[in-house]
């Protein structure tokens, strides 16, 4: 545990703490979350790489005070990716992720605690989040703030003497205002700091070094990435959701994004979701594009051959290209318990399906063969996501 | 960090010493608002799963609202 060993109290925590503790005296009745349990599979595939398993999340409260999660999530991993397939193999993997969580009510305040421990072949990350909210103005506003501490070992698999590090530290401000009747509306921020070992051992950068003679494709030309190991990012988001004249809703989501790797990414969403209350249906639409700004040390492909300096920071993961994203996603859920049996108070069945498709705009598909080095066709593909969960409400 | 540091303390301690305000919708006109499809993420389950499908595959990360686990499966 010795995530709880490295957490550093500065003076803005401390600061923090104090305007917590000086809040907390105040009456009168925030709720618990609803006791639930939900059982999912799902399923993402795309890009060569499937990814499915299930997901259990469980919570009871007792006393009207004191409400317990835990959940128990799989990801059975099976990767052929572009970067699989340029310098690696295919493999199977599996990542278990346990967690377990805890939300005092006191009055109009609720502290929360969790803890999240996944493990992997290669890769441990542990986490803990301490959390407090707070009703203000008449309950018209929720103040939220949440601090996260994540310590995680990176290992890489036919290397036996690698093992490193990586520190997480996550501060997150939400607040959620009603506006109207029919509109309320959220606005988070969050700020991550990340330091240790930041990227994927087994990624390749992609250069021609002088001793690269004769070499004509990309497979000649991986070297070992080299990344910053400080990472830190900010975040903001501003959500609203409207109730329609009729029984309908409408949401809308921006988020921007920039860290110290001057990446900037930035999405917008919209839904819409439609009961049917005479079929005990809920349908729901949405539509959510995303863009970002490359990372400074990203490169696709140098040539170096010709003796030219070789960036000190250098990386070639697509998830630091510049490229976009666009997702169309459907949901159906049927509740086909409304009314209270034996425990339940209601059950449903839910199916969820995204269509996600990604074009990069300076990552290339180093594979295709037939094409000038550093000049082949820019990566794309698209990704089917897909969730199905059963409800039961009690 | 500081700014949400700074935000937070303004707005909980301000807040706690502001003579109480009326709130300009009521209880009991908050019908519509309590309605289950105006939840911003009234599924954690799902809402956690396609938070870690958007991190662990665009560099932008934070500020869903949500939560999410550690580790990435991703590769």
């Amino acid at each position: 545990m010795s995530i709880f060993l490295n957490v550093s109290f500065n003076v803005n925590f401390v600061v923090l703490m104090i305007g917590l503790l000086l809040v907390a005296t105040h009456s009168v009745a925030a709720v618990l979350p609803e006791e639930r349990s939900d059982v999912m599979f799902h399923e993402y595939e795309g890009g060569g790489v499937t990814i499915n398993g299930p997901s259990i999340l469980v919570r009871k409260n007792f006393m009207d005070r004191i409400s317990i999660n835990a959940n128990y999530y799989v990801d059975n991993v099976t990767s052929a990716s572009i970067d699989v397939l340029s310098y690696g193999s295919p493999y199977v993997e599996e990542r278990i992720e346990q967690s377990v969580g805890i939300d005092l009510l006191r009055d109009k305040n609720i502290v929360s605690m969790s803890f999240t421990n996944s493990t992997e072949n290669d890769y441990d990350a542990k986490s803990f989040v301490f959390g407090f909210s707070r009703d203000l103005f008449g309950d018209l506003t929720t103040v939220s703030v949440k601090f996260g501490f994540g310590d995680d070992v990176v290992r890489a698999t036919g290397q036996a003497a690698f093992e490193d590090t990586l520190t997480r530290k996550n501060y997150q401000l939400s607040v959620s205002q009603i506006l109207t009747k029919k509109l309320i509306m959220a606005v988070n921020l969050e700020s991550i700091n990340e330091e240790g070992f930041l990227r994927n051992p087994y990624r390749k950068s992609s250069i021609l070094m002088p001793s690269d003679v004769g070499v004509i494709d990309r497979q000649g030309t991986w070297e070992e990435e080299n990344y910053p190991n400080r990472r830190t990012g900010d975040a903001a988001s501003l959500r609203f959701k409207y109730y329609l004249p009729y029984r309908a809703a409408l949401r809308a989501e921006y988020r921007h994004y920039s860290d110290s790797w001057d990446i900037q990414g930035s999405n917008f969403e919209i839904g819409y979701t439609h009961p049917i209350e005479a079929l005990n249906l809920t349908l729901d639409v949405r539509y959510r594009t995303y863009q970002q700004e490359a990372a400074f040390f990203f490169i696709d492909f140098l040539d170096a051959s010709n003796g030219a300096e070789i960036p000190t920071f250098h990386g070639r993961d697509k998830e630091l290209a510049e490229y976009s994203t666009t997702s169309v996603g459907v949901g159906i859920k049927w509740e086909f318990l409304s009314s209270r049996w034996l425990v339940l108070d209601k059950a449903s069945i839910s199916l969820n399906y995204d269509h996600i498709a990604f074009e990069y705009d300076n990552y290339r598909t180093a594979e295709a063969g037939g094409y000038e080095l550093g000049q082949e066709p820019f990566y794309e593909f698209d990704a089917n996501v897909t969730r199905i969960f059963f409800t039961a409400i009690y | 960090m500081k700014s949400i540091v700074f935000v937070t303390v303004i707005l909980l301690t301000g807040c706690s010493v502001t003579p109480s305000i009326t709130p300009w919708v009521k209880p009991y006109e908050r019908g519509y608002l309590a309605d289950p499809i105006m939840s911003f993420e009234p599924d954690a389950v799902s809402s956690n799963y396609m938070h870690h499908v958007y991190q662990a595959r665009e560099g932008a990360r934070g500020a869903e609202g949500g939560g999410s686990g550690g580790g990435c499966g991703c590769n």
